[in-house]
């Protein structure tokens, strides 16, 4: 022990750790790590910024869209100015309606009226040709612009068309997340439920969760045997066996989902082999598609790969001997399944779970072309608002919740499992 | 896993339901694929076994909706089959011109994604790299994300940029797709790569350049390529994205048939698919071939 120096000589020494070029040897290690981090950030960079442009900002800006809706406050700016002086309470005056002539006129000459018209659609259905048939006339009003518009309209008296407008003269608003869990401003600028007949998102919500939800859980019924089967028997036919769990992995997800078309057609395979053993008549061909029922079944068969790989990838490090040790010291093969196995392979469960789950809720192409009306999920909904109803701000606020719902879980996925864990095959 | 000789008339029960219990499952896996084989080749436009065909009749099978894929969209679908005739099929041929489109998008989008997917794998493999988890998090994030929110975030990204309707637009968003699978695959490689070889050939002179080509490299190829092949299919099979972004013209395969199903289902689709699921066999083994490689170039040797 007392050859080693202790006490102020040995701090001394150690401090005057020096490199070969008189630098401390600290900061030159420091250095070195630092360049080492450095590299290791530059090896990343390119792919980060190529997902930064590519994916994460597109998304944001997706994102910003649902707050940010300005077709009718770039294009009224009378109006809006009129809003911006006269705080909510004041009835439009003849100054309030002037505005929105001289607005209506230069939205019919630049063609923006439309636009308009559509925004204050979303908020009081019905009104969009309110103002593309006024914004016609608007060259040959004269004033008092009261009397005039009501004369052409007199819907422009009412309370909730103004109402609308004040709301859409701001560029930045939550009403279409409002819109999306159905909900509204009434005149008073309360939030109250949307009237019932459009009352769809929430239900459609919770439709979502609910199919994935049901998938996920056939999936683990079906995947669980087939992981364990895989996991136990000897490599070369377990090699054999997982063929027939990756071949579908690898095959078109249209292909798969052409495929259930034609057996589950009303004419298809399924129901005519069903007809042809006797188990049904002629009349009595089950529905299994263009509902629920479905998108259930093809999506389980799309997805089963998702739960057998993380179930057979724990399974696989579980050693017998525990089952065996159970055994030996009583326990029933039940009970030795239910104490001792299922436990160990909980991380699996968790794992597949999860995956399959978040991958559920997103779906898009299956629900669309197998699901019918009842089979729909809210990626059918934003679709929709996409490229049918043209209500990008309301697609944008569906998407950002069901981003947000499908990012919570992939936290948790991350923090269960670890994305550095993900395999495929 | 044999069953013990000590198993009781119960577990005997037992252990032959869970058996075909497991048969059922596969069936259900595999079935829905193979199907599609025969029905392609029926005679007759029904998606179901005809009598004939259940009777192994050859009259009951024909090529005539193979056929039908190369006719379809054809200038003179009836001339006679010369030279000229072929000519048309490449030239005008809906399905041969979506192939070509399929092709061209994925092989580039397969390089991009594999390039700088293998570049930041090399990076994210190391244990010096900063902020490893949140980094991977985001690079995986495409992977996980709806494809309905990347295909509208695209959407209106797109036109702003004015990439909308071009085939850089669409090869950036594939590579965007694909390259998760590139990342997944190649640091799961990278994980059993002794990093003392690198020692080594430093040691023997080799600068980083020269020691990753020479050295690192060749080893982690199996991964690379598989992640590449990851990334092909992802490409190949993509269709919402080219359904928000790509133009009127840029037909790929997934899209023809998208439409195909959609308006007016024919027999041809069942064709398509069956040359798809010809194709994803072979990359099935493929990839099997490099995952056996790999593990051999690695020392383990399955059992």
């Amino acid at each position: 022990m007392s050859d080693i120096p202790i006490g102020p000589t040995a701090t001394a020494r150690q401090q005057r750790l020096e490199t070969a070029d008189g630098t401390p040897l600290k900061s030159a290690l420091a250095r070195a790590s630092r360049r080492q981090k450095l590299r290791a950030l530059a090896l990343v960079a390119p792919l980060a910024l190529f997902i930064i442009v590519t994916f994460v900002l597109p998304i944001g800006q997706m994102l910003l869209r649902s707050v940010n809706n300005t077709q009718f406050s770039d294009n009224m700016p009378a109006l809006v100015q009129w809003f911006a002086e006269n705080p909510p309470g004041i009835d439009p005056d003849e100054a309030a309606f002037a505005a929105l002539v001289s607005d209506l006129r230069n939205g019919a000459a630049q063609r923006t009226v439309g636009s308009v018209g559509t925004r204050i659609n979303y908020e009081v259905p019905g009104t969009r040709s309110l103002f593309t048939a006024t914004a016609r006339r608007a060259a040959d009003l004269e004033p008092p612009y009261r009397e005039a518009l009501l004369e052409v309209n007199s819907d422009w008296a009412r309370e909730d068309i103004w109402a609308a407008m004040r709301g859409a003269s701001q560029a930045y608003t939550a009403n279409f997340y409002l819109a999306a869990v159905d909900r509204k401003r009434d005149l008073d600028g309360n939030i109250v439920q949307s009237d019932p007949q459009n009352r769809v998102y929430v239900q459609l919500f919770l439709r979502t969760f609910m199919l994935s939800g049901v998938i996920t859980l056939i999936c683990l019924l079906l995947g669980f045997p087939v992981a364990h089967l895989l996991a136990t028997l000897p490599l070369r036919k377990s090699n054999l066996l997982m063929i027939l769990v990756l071949l579908p992995f690898w095959t078109s997800l249209l292909v798969r989902t052409t495929s259930w078309i034609v057996l589950l057609q009303g004419q298809g395979v399924v129901n005519n082999v069903l007809v042809a053993l006797g188990v049904i008549g002629d009349d009595g061909r089950l529905a299994l598609m263009y509902n629920q029922a479905g998108t259930i079944i093809a999506m389980t068969h799309v997805l089963l790969p998702f739960m057998i790989l993380p179930l057979y990838s724990v399974m696989k490090t579980i050693p017998p001997s525990y089952a065996r040790a159970a055994r030996s010291l009583g326990a029933t093969s039940w009970t030795t399944f239910r104490r001792i196995y299922l436990p160990q392979t909980i991380p699996g469960i968790g794992a597949g779970s999860i995956l399959v789950f978040i991958l559920a809720m997103g779906y898009y192409i299956t629900p669309a072309l197998v699901g019918g009306a009842t089979g729909q999920l809210i990626s059918n909904q934003i679709a929709f608002h996409m490229q049918n109803s043209l209500n990008w701000s309301l697609a944008a606020a569906l998407a950002a919740l069901l981003l947000g719902a499908v990012l919570l879980l992939y936290w948790v996925y991350d923090r269960l499992v670890g994305i550095d864990n993900m395999k495929l095959g | 896993m044999a069953l013990p000789i000590y198993a009781s008339p119960l577990e005997r029960i037992w252990y032959w339901t869970y058996r075909v219990i497991c048969a059922l499952i596969f069936i259900f896996l595999i079935a829905p694929i193979l199907v599609i084989i025969p029905l392609s080749f029926n005679a007759e436009p029904y998606f179901t076994f005809t009598q004939k065909m259940l009777s192994l009749d050859p009259e009951g099978y024909s090529l005539r909706w193979y056929d039908r894929l190369l006719t379809f969209g054809m200038q003179n679908p009836d001339a006679p089959r010369d030279a000229a005739w072929w000519g048309d099929v490449w030239r005008n041929s809906a399905w041969v011109k979506a192939a070509k489109n399929s092709v061209i998008i994925g092989f580039f989008s397969t390089i991009l994604a594999t390039v700088l997917g293998t570049i930041a794998a090399l990076g994210l493999s190391r244990a010096e790299m900063p902020f490893r988890k949140p980094i991977m998090a985001i690079l995986i994030s495409p992977m996980i994300v709806p494809i309905i929110i990347t295909a509208t975030g695209l959407f209106f990204f797109y036109s702003a940029t004015g990439l909308a309707g071009s085939y850089v637009g669409i090869i950036l968003a594939h590579a965007t797709l694909g390259i998760p699978f590139v990342i997944i695959t190649v640091t799961a490689t990278l994980m059993g790569f002794d990093r003392s070889l690198l020692r080594a050939a430093a040691n023997l002179g080799a600068g980083p350049v020269r020691s990753f080509f020479k050295v690192q490299l060749p080893l982690i190829m199996p991964g690379v390529i598989s992640g590449a092949l990851f990334a092909f299919v992802t490409s190949f099979d993509e269709v919402v994205v080219v359904l928000f972004v790509a133009g009127h013209d840029q037909q790929t395969i997934p899209r023809q048939m998208w439409n195909g199903i959609r308006e007016q289902i024919s027999p041809s689709i069942l064709a398509v698919a069956t040359i798809l699921v010809v194709l994803s066999i072979a990359l099935l083994t493929a990839v099997e071939l490099l995952r056996r490689r790999s593990e051999r170039l690695r020392g383990v040797s399955p059992a």
